[in-house]
């Protein structure tokens, strides 16, 4: 199983997580769609971190589940964290003046996704997109 | 790294094709270099051709949605073309739908529905 990641500390970091992603995804064989929904989704993952948290990091795992095969996203931070998850899973929700699309976007954009934040901690973020 | 997007005049309308995937600084640029240009050139209409791009973030989408907003404001009519069916897809799930922005398949019939915007 290969793992990479990107560390997040500068916007470059963001076009290079999401290239690594894009590679990652065409090796593993996801057509087109799921190849710009895996690109998009770092993306999103990635700016958050650079906003938000100042720095952090984009991991790229190949998953085997019986006979699912996928690739994981991380993005991993020990930014501020978030104080209200159930509000920023809400369309439209966005605290920097953006267009608030966000992560219930990546959530959308992928097939699994879970959010864990402490107050003061960091953020980790974990999505699954699965081979069909 | 900073490289800028070419601006092409056509009569009164302006051709851009984005031909690389765009990081921050190439689409604020980009946004500034189009203002200029419609300034410039008293440009009536804007074609912007995405046909090479396979991706576009919330990022990019929300400088594109500014800059077709500011173009109006400048009297300059923008339509964009060349949306791949994967980037298409990837904006609706994203939960971006860029409301009222004038769309056509591909540059030809971008700039014959320019046109007949622009009444002539």
């Amino acid at each position: 199983m290969m793992d990479s990641s990107v560390k997040i500390i500068n916007e470059w970091d963001i076009v290079a997580a999401r290239q690594l992603g894009r590679n990652v995804a065409k090796e593993l064989g996801f057509g087109i769609v799921d190849q710009a929904r895996i690109t998009t989704a770092i993306s999103e993952l990635a700016r958050n971190i650079y906003l938000y948290a100042g720095q952090g990091e984009i991991i790229i795992e190949k998953v085997e589940n019986g006979a699912k095969k996928g690739m994981t996203i991380i993005s991993r931070d020990a930014g501020p964290g978030i104080s209200d998850l159930r509000k920023v899973m809400e369309d439209g929700f966005s605290t920097s003046g953006g267009l608030g699309a966000g992560l219930p976007g990546v959530k959308r954009l992928m097939d699994e996704f879970s959010i864990e934040s402490t107050l003061g901690e960091g953020t980790l973020i974990q999505s699954v997109k699965w081979l069909r | 790294m900073n490289m800028r997007i070419p601006i092409l005049k056509l009569h009164d309308c302006l051709l851009v094709s984005i031909q690389w995937e765009l990081d921050d600084q190439t689409a604020l640029q980009f946004q500034e270099d189009l203002l200029h240009k419609i300034h410039e050139t008293s440009a009536r209409g804007v074609v912007i051709d995405f046909t090479s791009i396979d991706f576009i973030d919330s990022f990019i989408a929300k400088v594109l949605g500014d800059v077709i907003s500011m173009s109006k404001l400048m009297g300059a009519k923008v339509v964009i073309t060349g949306i791949q069916p994967a980037v298409a897809i990837t904006l609706i799930e994203l939960g971006i739908h860029l409301e009222g922005v004038m769309t056509a398949l591909d540059l030809e019939k971008g700039l014959e529905k320019l046109q007949r915007e622009l009444g002539d």
